[in-house]
């Protein structure tokens, strides 16, 4: 192997430029493909990170996700009934209190109850669809981030006023009001109330900043004309990852829908995979064109050592060796290609991540930058794995090369 | 002489492919024993270089069989038959064909290395005696093109005998030196078989070298045409 290296690296050496634009070929395919990725990723986790914030990990809500049937349908298994609409059930979730109390003792994280009731708010002759949540200001900070999206206000400002209400900032910015307005909130029961703006909240993501507010849970249960209603329960679990496994267990221990952040964003995240394969993708293709570099220069060298190659084979070198000498020089190039190409990488990301970028769609004025090693190992196989294949061709040309042709030739 | 041939030639033919194939070889049954210093001659296109590179195992015949010490080498993997070259047979063309990039010792150390059986100490002192016995003990650290074309072609038998073979085969060894030169070349060959007991196999155009020998083989239209001891050993 030493023979096979120091043979390798002589040829390398012995052809400065060429190598050095090779190598550089290589390192601009993998600097850039660690910069994409790390851009993709930076992304991609800001995005799912304030969609983990902002929202509970899961929603236990009074709904379920078939209708009740009928209770013939129930009880003789081969009845099947037309015409009857299902069965009408008293909203909310039961026993709420012993809900809460079942789910903390296994559920590793946090739970708060609430009430949503879908609502009209109206000010200056404006009408806007809103959902209102009732929440309990003492657990909601254990459950979702909305104390820290506030804007200059606590979550004990709802205590300030009768009918206190903490509006977006979107739906503010829409109704026009401002903190200290009075807003009419109109339920499809029929219920009017008055309420108050005591504060904004900001969470950058716009369905929710434009058409969420909150109130007290008490207030959301007047506006229901239900005493005492819990219509969701919301939990933040430690592990945001395990959402999915939990709300099955929940939902199948309760018969209540529960939902988890994955199934309530699931087209978003779809639509992250196919943005990932379209990045692997055109990393792959950034990649395979640096790779025609090491092909061309691991087949100059191989024609320009037909000679060497001859010798060496009449010497009594295998073709393994030989081969193997011209697949080194490919790996060399590579390898010296991925490590200029990290540094590269890491630069432009820094330089990238430095950027003041001012848009509408981000609360950021920076690009959101992934810094992880494995960018860096992915990148750094596929480039050692492209100047492998692609040296290995020349590699096996130049091995099966026949001596005799050579020497004559030379002779 | 009973001994099994170093290496032997039965009925071999080398028919080169093509739109017209060309007979480089024809029906050639030959036995080199060991400490024999063999000259083979012949016009050009005689195929003299073509005996030689299937002798040493660098080619293959189309038909016919070549044995190393007894054993058939057309049917060996072609790994076996780089490891026969590498351990059996050393080559010296005729032009020096050294590693540029190398230096002189190190050029000398490479068949050594490949084999892979000694020390890189080892192989260092045997380059180094072998470098000192072809006289070019002080170029040793030098690279190949600092030599004289004598100088490089007596780096290429130094190189052709650093695994001990038993046969040199060379191709033309003096046929690009001056006479001077050629002489050296030659004296050096002629103490390999004279005072080392090694069997050297040379092509030559020089007939006058060729009478030296102890045994010339002469080559027409790829057949041979006369086999015969030439000049009684001093």
């Amino acid at each position: 192997m030493n023979l096979i290296f120091e043979i390798a690296w002589t040829h390398v050496r012995g052809r400065v430029r060429q190598t050095g634009f090779a190598v550089a070929g290589v390192a601009t395919g993998v600097g850039f493909s660690i910069m994409m990725a790390s851009l993709m990723q930076g992304s991609q986790d800001d995005f799912t990170d304030r969609l983990i914030n902002t929202l509970p990990h899961i929603t236990v809500s009074d709904e379920r996700r078939t209708p009740p049937g009928q209770p013939a349908e129930m009880f003789f298994g081969a009845a099947e009934i037309h015409g009857l609409t299902p069965e009408a059930r008293r909203p909310g979730i039961k026993n709420p209190l012993a809900s809460i109390a079942g789910l903390e003792a296994w559920v590793p994280g946090a739970v708060a109850p609430s009430v949503r009731v879908p609502a009209i708010v109206r000010y200056a002759s404006q009408d806007v669809a809103i959902s209102i949540v009732g929440i309990d200001p003492r657990r909601e900070p254990m459950v979702s981030d909305l104390p820290k999206q506030l804007r200059g206000v606590t979550l004990s400002a709802l205590y300030r006023a009768t009918n206190a209400i903490i509006i977006g900032d979107g739906l503010s910015v829409r109704i026009g009001a401002r903190p200290g307005a009075n807003i009419t909130l109109q339920t499809s029961e029929g219920t009017r109330l008055n309420a108050q703006v005591v504060g904004l909240f900001h969470t950058g993501v716009q369905s929710i900043d434009q058409r969420t507010a909150y109130v007290l849970i008490k207030t959301g249960q007047i506006l229901s004309r239900q005493t005492g209603l819990v219509n969701e329960l919301r939990l933040r679990l430690r592990d945001p990852m395990i959402s999915r496994e939990i709300a099955a267990r929940i939902e199948n221990d309760t018969t209540y829908k529960s939902v988890s952040w994955q199934e309530s964003n699931e087209d978003l995240l779809n639509s992250f995979i196919i943005r990932n394969i379209i990045m692997f993708a055109v990393v792959g293709a950034i990649l395979l064109v640096a790779s025609f570099g090491t092909y061309n220069i691991i087949s100059t060298i191989t024609h320009e050592k037909a000679r060497d190659i001859a010798i060496m084979k009449s010497l009594g070198l295998s073709e393994f060796t030989v081969r193997s000498i011209f697949v080194v020089e490919a790996l060399i190039i590579g390898l010296v290609g991925a490590l200029a190409g990290f540094v590269l990488g890491y630069l432009l990301c820094l330089a990238l991540g430095s950027v003041t970028i001012k848009s509408p769609f981000m609360d950021s004025d920076r690009l959101p930058m992934a810094y992880t090693y494995t960018h860096y190992l992915l990148a750094g196989a596929v480039a050692l794995a492209s100047s492998l294949i692609a040296g290995y061709q020349p590699a096996r040309k130049a091995a099966r090369l026949h001596p005799v042709e050579i020497i004559r030739g030379a002779t | 002489m009973t001994a099994t041939p170093l290496i032997e030639a039965r009925n071999v033919t080398r028919i080169l492919p093509g739109i017209v194939p060309t007979t480089l070889v024809q029906g050639v049954d030959l036995a080199i024993r060991q400490n024999e210093f063999v000259a083979i001659t012949g016009p050009s296109g005689s195929g003299k270089s073509s005996l030689l590179y299937l002798l040493g195992l660098l080619d293959l015949p189309t038909s016919g069989e070549v044995l190393i010490e007894g054993q058939a080498t057309t049917s060996m993997p072609e790994e076996d038959r780089a490891y026969a070259r590498l351990t059996m047979l050393g080559f010296v063309f005729q032009f020096h064909f050294l590693l540029p990039e190398f230096t002189v010792l190190e050029n000398v150390m490479l068949p050594m290395r490949a084999l892979g059986k000694l020390t890189k100490a080892q192989m260092r002192a045997r380059g180094g005696d072998l470098l000192g016995s072809f006289g070019l003990g002080e170029h040793m650290n030098k690279r190949p093109d600092q030599l004289s074309g004598g100088q490089r072609q007596r780096v290429a038998v130094a190189r052709a005998l650093a695994n001990e073979p038993p046969v040199i085969l060379a191709d033309e060894p003096t046929g690009s030196l001056d006479s001077k030169s050629s002489e050296q070349v030659f004296e050096v060959l002629r103490d390999l078989v004279h005072v080392e007991g090694k069997t050297v196999v040379a092509v030559t155009h020089d007939l006058a070298m060729a009478e030296r020998m102890d045994r010339r083989i002469e080559l027409m239209d790829g057949a041979i045409v006369a086999d015969k001891a030439v000049s009684v050993r001093q």
